[in-house]
C-alpha cells in the first residue's frame, strides 16, 4: 500500500507482472485439457487445418457417439468401475481395521508394523509383476476384474491404512474410553462410534484410492486381455485402419473418463488437499 | 501405607490384563491388513526373486532350472554377453531414467513453488487458480500421455507440426525424453504445487509481519525464513515425486511403444524382457536390480537429509 503512493508506477508494473504470471500460469495449467475438449468436439478431416480455422470450424457429436457405441469402451468403463470399486471396498474395510488398531492401540512392534506399510508404498509395481502374473494364472483368475481388485491392494491397502491411522489419532480418546466403559466390543467401538467420526476421513480416502485404481495402467495391461480397464481401452484405441490414429474419438474418450474425476475432485476439493497432505507430507 | 501396599499391585496386575488383551486385539485388527501384503506383496516379491536366478518362461515356469546370475551376467564360449547387465539398452533405459527423474522433479519443485507462492498471495481470481490446479492432476497420466502425444503429431499436432514444422519429435530418441520430461511436469507440478502450499499455509504470519517491521525485502524473507521453514514437507514430497518418477511406465509405453519405452525407462525394460518376452527369470532379474536401486536411494535419502515420517 505504501508503494502504492511513493512509487505508483513501480507498483502498478509490479501489479501487471504478477498478473500476466497469473494468466500465464492458468495457461500452463488449462490449455492441454482445453485443446482436447476442442478436439473432442471437431470432425478427422478439420484437424489438419491450421489453429485459427481449427477453432472456427464447426463442431460435432460424432466423436463421442463412436466412443459410447464403441463395445470395448463400453466394457471398459464396466471393468474400471467394478475393479477399482472392489479394490477401494476391501481397502477400506481392512484399512480402517489397522488404522485403529496403529492409531489407538499400544503393542509392541507397532513400529515396524508402521515402516512395513510405509516400505510396500514405495515398492516399484514392477518388483512383483512376475510373481503376480504367475499367481494370478495359476489360480485362474486371469483376464478377470477379480485379478485387478486383488492386484489393486498393493497400493489402495498401504494407502489408506497410512492415511486413515493419522486421522484416526486426531479423533479424540473420550469417546473410545466411553465405549469401552460401556463394555463395548472393539468392533463395535469401531463401526459404532469411530465410523460416523471418520465418514469425511473415509470418504476422502476412498476418493483419491479410487483415483489410483481408475488411473492404473500397468496391472491391468499385463493381467487382463479383452476385459481391459478404460485406460488400456484409450491407450489402444485405432481407427479403421492400422495406421489411421483417430485423435477425435481418442479425446473423446479421455475427456468421457476425465469429467468424472475432475468433478469429483472439485467437489471434494478442500478433502482432497487435507487427504493428499495426510498421505503425502506426513508420510 | 499398609493398604497402598496391598491395593498397588493388584491394580498394576489389572492394568497388564487390559494392556495384553489390548495387544492382542490389536493383532486381530491388524491381521486382515498383514495377511493382504503378505499375498499380495510378500509372496511375489519372494517369486520374483527366486526367478531371477532361474532360466524360466513365463509360460511355463514349473520347468524352471538354477543359472545362479547368468541372468544378471553372462558370457558365453563365443563371447557372447547374455545377462542384462551386458546389454546396452538396460544401460540406456538407465540413464534415461535418471535423467528423467532428476530434471522433472527438479522443474516440478521450481515450478510447484512458484505456483504454490502465486496462490498463497491474495489476488482476485486466487479460488479460481487454485481450482485449476487441481484439473492436470486429476487427468489420468494414460490420458495426459494421449493428449500430448496428439500435440506432438506431426501432422496433425499445435507443437508437433505447429511450433516444429512437423517435426516428429517422439520418433528421435534424445528429443523424445525431453517431451516426456515435459508431459510429466506439467501433470504432477499441481501435486507439487498443492503440498507447498500446504506447507505454506501453515507457517506463522505474525513471522512475515516482523520481518516486514524489520524491513527485510521478500526476497530475504523467502530465502532466510520460507525456505528453511519448508525443508521438512519439501523433502518429504522430493522423495516420493522421486520414487514416482523412478517407476515411470506409463509415459514412455503409451507415447513410445513397447520398444522404444524399453530402452527410455528402466520398467519399460522389465516389462518388455518378462511379458513381451516371456522371459520370466532375466524379467524377474530386472524387476530385482529396479527393487535394490529404489531401495538404496530410498536409504540415502533418509539418512542424507533425515526424513522423518511420522
Amino acid at each position: 500500500m505504501n508503494l502504492q503512493r511513493t512509487n505508483p508506477t513501480l507498483f502498478y508494473l509490479q501489479r501487471a507482472a504478477f498478473y500476466i504470471l497469473v494468466i500465464a500460469i492458468t495457461f500452463y495449467l488449462l490449455f492441454p485439457f482445453v485443446w482436447a475438449v476442442i478436439t473432442s468436439f471437431s470432425k478427422g478431416a478439420n484437424l489438419f487445418l491450421t489453429p485459427g480455422a481449427f477453432l472456427v470450424a464447426p463442431k460435432t457429436f460424432d466423436n463421442y457417439i463412436q466412443v459410447f457405441n464403441n463395445p470395448a469402451f463400453q466394457r471398459g468403463l464396466l471393468y474400471s468401475v467394478i475393479a477399482a470399486v472392489g479394490a477401494v471396498a476391501i481397502s477400506i474395510l481392512f484399512g480402517s481395521f489397522a488404522a485403529y488398531a496403529l492409531g489407538r492401540f499400544r503393542f509392541a512392534g507397532k513400529q515396524a508394523v508402521l515402516y512395513l506399510i510405509l516400505a510396500v508404498s514405495v515398492f516399484p509395481q514392477i518388483a512383483v509383476l512376475g510373481g503376480l502374473f504367475t499367481l494370478i494364472r495359476s489360480v485362474g483368475v486371469f483376464n478377470n476384474p477379480l485379478a485387478l481388485i486383488f492386484s489393486y491392494l498393493i497400493f489402495t491397502i498401504p494407502f489408506t491404512v497410512w492415511v486413515l491411522t493419522s486421522f484416526v489419532r486426531d479423533i479424540p480418546g473420550e469417546l473410545e474410553e466411553a465405549a469401552l466403559v460401556d463394555g463395548a466390543s472393539p468392533l463395535q467401538t469401531l463401526f459404532l462410534v469411530l465410523f460416523p467420526v471418520m465418514m469425511p476421513a473415509l470418504v476422502t480416502t476412498g476418493l483419491l484410492a479410487f483415483i489410483n485404481c481408475w488411473n492404473e495402467y500397468l496391472f491391468a495391461l499385463t493381467f487382463t486381455s479383452s476385459n481391459r480397464t478404460v485406460p488400456v481401452v484409450i491407450a489402444n484405441y485405432s481407427g479403421a485402419s492400422q495406421y489411421d490414429q483417430p485423435w477425435g474419438p481418442i479425446m473423446a474418450a479421455s475427456i468421457v473418463v476425465t469429467v468424472p474425476l475432475i468433478i469429483l475432485v472439485l467437489v471434494f476439493q478442500r478433502n482432497i488437499v487435507s487427504g493428499l497432505t495426510a498421505g503425502a507430507v506426513k508420510g | 501405607m499398609t493398604t497402598n501396599a496391598t491395593t498397588e499391585p493388584r491394580k498394576v496386575v489389572k492394568t497388564r490384563g487390559i494392556e495384553a488383551a489390548r495387544a492382542r486385539q490389536a493383532l486381530w485388527l491388524l491381521l486382515p491388513t498383514l495377511i493382504a501384503i503378505a499375498i499380495v506383496a510378500g509372496y511375489p516379491l519372494w517369486r520374483t526373486i527366486f526367478f531371477a536366478f532361474k532360466d524360466a518362461n513365463l509360460t511355463s515356469p514349473e520347468t524352471a532350472t538354477n543359472v545362479g546370475f547368468h541372468n544378471f551376467w553372462f558370457t558365453t564360449e563365443d563371447g557372447i554377453g547374455i545377462g542384462f547387465l551386458q546389454d546396452p539398452k538396460w544401460w540406456q533405459a538407465v540413464k534415461n531414467t535418471m535423467l528423467f527423474t532428476v530434471v522433472s522433479v527438479f522443474l516440478e519443485t521450481v515450478f510447484g513453488m512458484i505456483i504454490a507462492l502465486v496462490v498463497n498471495g491474495s489476488f482476485k481470481g486466487r479460488a479460481f487458480l487454485r481450482t485449476a490446479m487441481l484439473v492436470p492432476w486429476a487427468i489420468p497420466t494414460v490420458v495426459s500421455a494421449q493428449m500430448w502425444a496428439y500435440m506432438y503429431n506431426d501432422s496433425f499436432g499445435l507443437i508437433g507440426r505447429g511450433l516444429l514444422g512437423g517435426q516428429a519429435l517422439l520418433a528421435e530418441p534424445d528429443k523424445a525424453i525431453w517431451a516426456l520430461i515435459a508431459v510429466d511436469v506439467w501433470k504432477t507440478t499441481s501435486f507439487m504445487a498443492l503440498l507447498i502450499l500446504a506447507g505454506l499455509q501453515s507457517l506463522p504470519s505474525d513471522m512475515y509481519e516482523a520481518a516486514d517491521m524489520d524491513g527485510a525485502s521478500k526476497w530475504t524473507q523467502f530465502w532466510r525464513m520460507t525456505l528453511p521453514l519448508l525443508r521438512p514437507a519439501l523433502l518429504v514430497a522430493l522423495v516420493f515425486r522421486s520414487l514416482d518418477a523412478l517407476r515411470v511406465f506409463d509415459i514412455m509405453y503409451v507415447m513410445l511403444g513397447p520398444v522404444n519405452a524399453a530402452s527410455t525407462s528402466m520398467t519399460g525394460y522389465a516389462r518388455l524382457t518378462l511379458i513381451d518376452n516371456s522371459l520370466l527369470g532375466m524379467g524377474s532379474a530386472v524387476a530385482v536390480a529396479i527393487f535394490l536401486i529404489i531401495m538404496v536411494i530410498v536409504i540415502i535419502y533418509v539418512t542424507a537429509f533425515r526424513v522423518k515420517f511420522d
